[in-house]
């Protein structure tokens, strides 16, 4: 079988004397959306954070594409194809999208002490940032200054943006909060469509996304994943269903 | 030039001003206003400080309340090499380029490391170490300052004593220094720059290394910066630290958001109406000051974006009332110049202007919730 | 030599006092409301020019005091009111700009209304003497009732802010201001109480400094930038920082300038020294300030939260 494209084996962090991570092995399949759920405070956020480098893990390793990356600093994962879409909206208000994903494409197209060319007139950075854009489905509007975009397409922009790094690796952080039923549908169609070109891990509260989405899911408990499997398999787990989803799947 | 196409009245004025900026010198020989020059030299010299200043305050967010030492640095390398009988212009003014530059990364080193009011502090305070630093050079004049005796030697390329040669060298530097900053702000390296003013938290996640890029920044604004001083030490034959007192850095702030910071035109516009204000008002009443500090109080809570602001807006007709009524005001007083209508047309100069801009304020708040967000598409 | 030393030593912290008291108001100010205001240096030469009126009119110090101070802190509320308040949502370069207007105003202000020449205190003879601090060392009486004033105002600032509900919500806004909107405290009347009290403390530092110096345009200026550095070397927000930065700022300023000159004379000539050490001495402030935010970005002594 192939090597996992990410592999968290035995993570532990630790914030005082609360175990935020605790003993956390994950594997996430090339080509996959894998979903991690869990309960408001089990780590899901903490868990991210080692994963894109923002924070140092106390214990256990992180490896990405047979290469270990527990100290790698964070623009050295985003070069080396992990890329992070953000829970709270994190783009340049003042810019316009097209100009929010080619400054992402920018970001690793080489060095940018190119104080000359006009940079919205680079075909380099310009075609692969629409080509992103269509793929989230914003392309019409490309020339909208981000402020003026709502709150649906910012999240959809944040995604075009992380897709413009060609990632091998994409961490979805909660792409559905905040939305409307409408925008959640139209969010969910979009992944759906770019399912097997990126592998995704995708956390999400929304139950209907999650197993609409996900090839698996794991589930997350206290910083510790009790359960990992299929979607059949998740809801069938009598643990799963006493710790976390209760009766919620009867209906 | 996409950037520009946004704001076509910004342009046409600017490009306008630019054009009547270059009239001067003819001005002032048809005219036989000597002073008028002699002005204008020192508008065109503090505008292309402002335009660096802009590049790192307007375009990357970086709040340098240390600019002026700059001035110092490009004037005391021009001043102290003369002092030792060193004339030829082309080893003076590289020479005075690197040292701004040197400066300028040095501090930015230590500076950049900071954030917000403390970058504003640290930059301030290594500021008054330059100024200090000129005060204490007693070999240099100390607080007194020093005289240049001769000015820079192009080898008889450019004649610098000759007043309109020295006015239009000036000018074509700062029609430089603006095609410059349009190129760099509009080419990658200013998309990043613009990009870490907005969110430089995002930035490091999508791959770019900050640091670096606003480090480069600051260095070209401090060498900029320096050429203007090398220019105000040759137009006044005259350095002291004065030209570093932290007044002048906040003076160069004043101006570029004056004029509107981020825009390409902004530092023109706001050097030129900054000095040009003080010089009406100043021979219109010694308490000049006393006027000045509200109108700029008023413009910083109401008026934001400045002067550029108020024209890509299209409030070029606003703009030009106040004007106007400024002048009616200035008129009135020149012409019935007694003692006690001073103050009384200075309260009526506020009472309009701040009507003024609060009509703007009005008018704007009131345009932008009935287009909320569909005008920019 | 001891003894030359020890006077310097209280000239410097003196001057730290001084500088304690217009920071203290500038680093609440700046810890609870985050409001960088530029025009305290402005409040500090009011004070000033408020004692020599009111010494002129009343022909007593004393009483001329007890009257700037409330003048003071009345100014204070009034420039609060009608120009700061709406700058405490903006950014730091807004706040900057607008306050810096407020110097360009002050200074004209006092110009226009006090005239150009400045004013002198006239102190009530007892003040002039001096007084023995120690055997053998002298001191001028007023210096010596500045120091303990100084100390009093740090006591009472300290009592203030850890002992009453008024210093523990000031505590609490300079780590969380939403906390103390969340409390239910009328935020506005807090801030506005607040800015009184820098005031009246910078109008105390200006009218006990009149004396020394003559009272003049522009007397704040230089003095707020040594306060701007003393708030960002002690951490803003924190008064216990504040004091120990001023003194410490205050003591080196005063040694420099009172021994360089004497170590500069053996290698230069008497002029020559004495502008390099004047220099030299006031660099030393700076290299400081840059050295300690280079360790400790926040300061020395942080609130915590920011």
């Amino acid at each position: 079988m192939l090597e996992p494209v990410l592999q968290a084996s035995n993570l532990v962090k630790r914030f005082g004397g609360l175990t935020a991570t605790d003993d956390l092995s994950l594997d996430i399949r090339e080509g996959e959306i894998h979903a991690v759920i869990g309960p408001n405070g089990a780590g899901k956020t903490t868990m991210i954070g080692q994963l894109i480098g923002e924070l140092r893990p106390d214990a256990g390793s992180i490896r990405f594409l047979g290469q270990d990356i527990t100290h790698l600093p964070v623009h050295k994962r985003s070069h080396l194809g992990i890329a992070r879409s953000f829970q709270i909206t994190s783009i340049f208000l003042n810019f316009t999208a097209l100009d929010n994903v080619a400054l992402a494409v920018q970001a690793h197209d080489g060095h940018s002490f190119r104080f000359w060319g006009d940079a919205r007139r680079d075909a380099g950075l310009r075609e692969p940032a629409m080509e992103a854009l269509k793929q989230v489905g914003l392309a019409h509007r490309a020339d909208v200054v981000a402020s003026a975009l709502s709150h649906g397409e910012h999240r959809q922009l944040e995604i075009a943006m992380a897709l413009a790094t060609r990632p091998k690796l994409l961490l979805l952080d909660e792409p559905m909060a905040g939305m409307g039923p409408e925008d959640s549908a139209r969010m969910v169609a979009m992944l759906q469509s770019i399912k097997g070109s990126v592998t995704m891990l995708l956390i999400e509260h929304d139950m209907d996304a999650v197993f609409a989405l996900a090839d698996r899911i794991t589930v997350l408990v206290y910083g510790h994943g009790i359960a990992t499997g299929t979607p059949d398999d998740i809801r069938r787990n009598e643990q799963v269903r006493q710790a976390y989803l209760g009766d919620e799947l009867e209906a | 030039m996409p950037a520009l196409m946004h704001k076509p009245v910004t342009t046409i004025v600017a490009i306008a001003l630019l054009g009547l900026l270059a009239l001067v010198p003819v001005a002032s020989e048809a005219f036989d206003d000597p002073f008028m020059l002699t002005l204008f030299t020192r508008i065109v010299i503090m505008a292309i400080a402002a335009v660096s200043l802009n590049l790192i305050l307007g375009y990357g967010g970086m709040v340098s309340f240390g600019h002026a030492a700059y001035i110092g640095i490009g004037g005391y390398s021009v001043g102290i090499l003369a002092h030792h009988g060193v004339h030829a212009a082309w080893i003076q003014w590289p020479l005075a380029l690197a040292m701004s530059g040197i400066f300028a990364l040095l501090i930015g080193l230590l500076s950049l490391r900071t954030r917000g009011i403390f970058f504003i502090m640290i930059t301030l305070a290594l500021a008054q170490l330059v100024y200090y630093l000129g005060n204490g050079a007693y070999a240099y004049g100390g607080d007194d300052g020093l005289t240049i005796l001769k000015r820079s030697d192009f080898g008889g390329l450019i004649d610098l004593n000759h007043r309109p040669t020295l006015y239009y060298l000036c000018w074509a530097i700062l029609v430089a220094a603006l095609y410059f900053c349009h190129r760099t702000v509009n080419s990658r390296f200013g998309m990043v720059l613009q990009g870490a003013k907005s969110n430089d938290r995002r930035m490091a996640t999508i791959g770019f290394p900050i640091f670096r890029y606003r480090l480069t920044a600051f260095v070209i604004a401090g060498m900029v910066c320096g050429l203007a001083g090398v220019l105000s030490a040759t137009f006044t034959d005259f350095v002291s630290p004065a030209m570093m007192h932290w007044s002048r850095s906040g003076d160069l702030i004043v101006m570029v958001v004056l004029g509107g910071m981020g825009s390409l035109f902004g530092p023109l516009f706001g050097a030129v109406s900054f000095l040009l204000l003080e010089e009406i008002l100043s021979g219109w009443t010694e308490y000049w000051k006393i006027v000045f500090g509200p109108i700029l109080v008023l413009v910083v809570i109401f008026a934001r974006g400045g002067i550029d602001g108020a024209l890509s807006r299209g409030q070029a007709g606003a703009l030009m009332t106040g004007i106007a009524a400024f002048f009616l005001v200035y008129g009135v007083h020149l012409v019935y110049e007694d003692a006690w209508i001073i103050p009384t047309l200075i309260l009526a100069a506020a009472f309009t202007l701040s009507g003024l801009v609060w009509w703007h304020y009005r008018r704007k708040r009131v345009a932008s919730t009935e287009t909320a967000g569909g005008d920019h598409a | 030599m001891l003894l030359l030393l020890f006077e310097q030593f209280l000239n410097g912290l003196q001057i730290g006092l001084l500088l304690f008291l217009l920071a203290a108001g500038l680093t609440l100010v700046f810890g609870i409301m985050d409001l960088v205001n530029l025009a305290h240096g402005s409040l500090y030469m009011m004070g000033a020019y408020f004692a020599a009126v009111f010494t002129q009119w009343t022909g007593n110090f004393f009483l001329g005091a007890l009257l700037a101070l409330p003048a003071g802190a009345l100014l204070g509320i009034v420039v609060e009111v009608i120009a700061l308040r709406t700058l405490y949502t903006r950014d730091h370069l807004d706040q900057v700009l607008a306050t810096f207007g407020l110097i360009l105003f002050f200074n004209e202000f006092a110009r226009v209304v006090f005239g150009a020449g400045g004013m002198a205190i006239e102190l009530p003879s007892w003040l002039e003497g001096q007084v023995m601090v120690m055997p053998g060392l002298p001191y001028p009486s007023f210096r010596f009732l500045i120091i303990v004033v100084g100390l009093a105002c740090a006591g009472f600032l300290y009592l203030l802010v850890q002992k009453t509900r008024l210093g523990m919500l000031i505590r609490a806004g300079a780590s969380n201001r939403e906390m103390v909107g969340a409390l239910g405290i009328d935020i506005k009347l807090l801030f506005t109480l607040v800015f009184g009290l820098g005031s009246a403390l910078a109008a105390l530092a200006g009218l006990m400094s009149g004396p020394i110096t003559t009272v003049q345009i522009g007397m704040g200026d230089n003095i707020l930038i040594l306060a701007l550095v003393v708030i960002v070397i002690g951490g803003i927000g924190s008064i216990r920082g504040a004091f120990i930065a001023a003194i410490a700022i205050g003591v080196i300023d005063t040694m420099g300038r009172a021994f360089l000159p004497n170590m500069l004379g053996t290698v230069l000539n008497p002029s020559d020294a004495g502008t390099l050490a004047q220099a030299l001495s006031s660099m030393l402030i700076y290299i400081l300030m840059a050295a300690v935010l280079v360790l400790r970005p926040a300061g020395l002594f942080p609130a915590p939260g920011r």
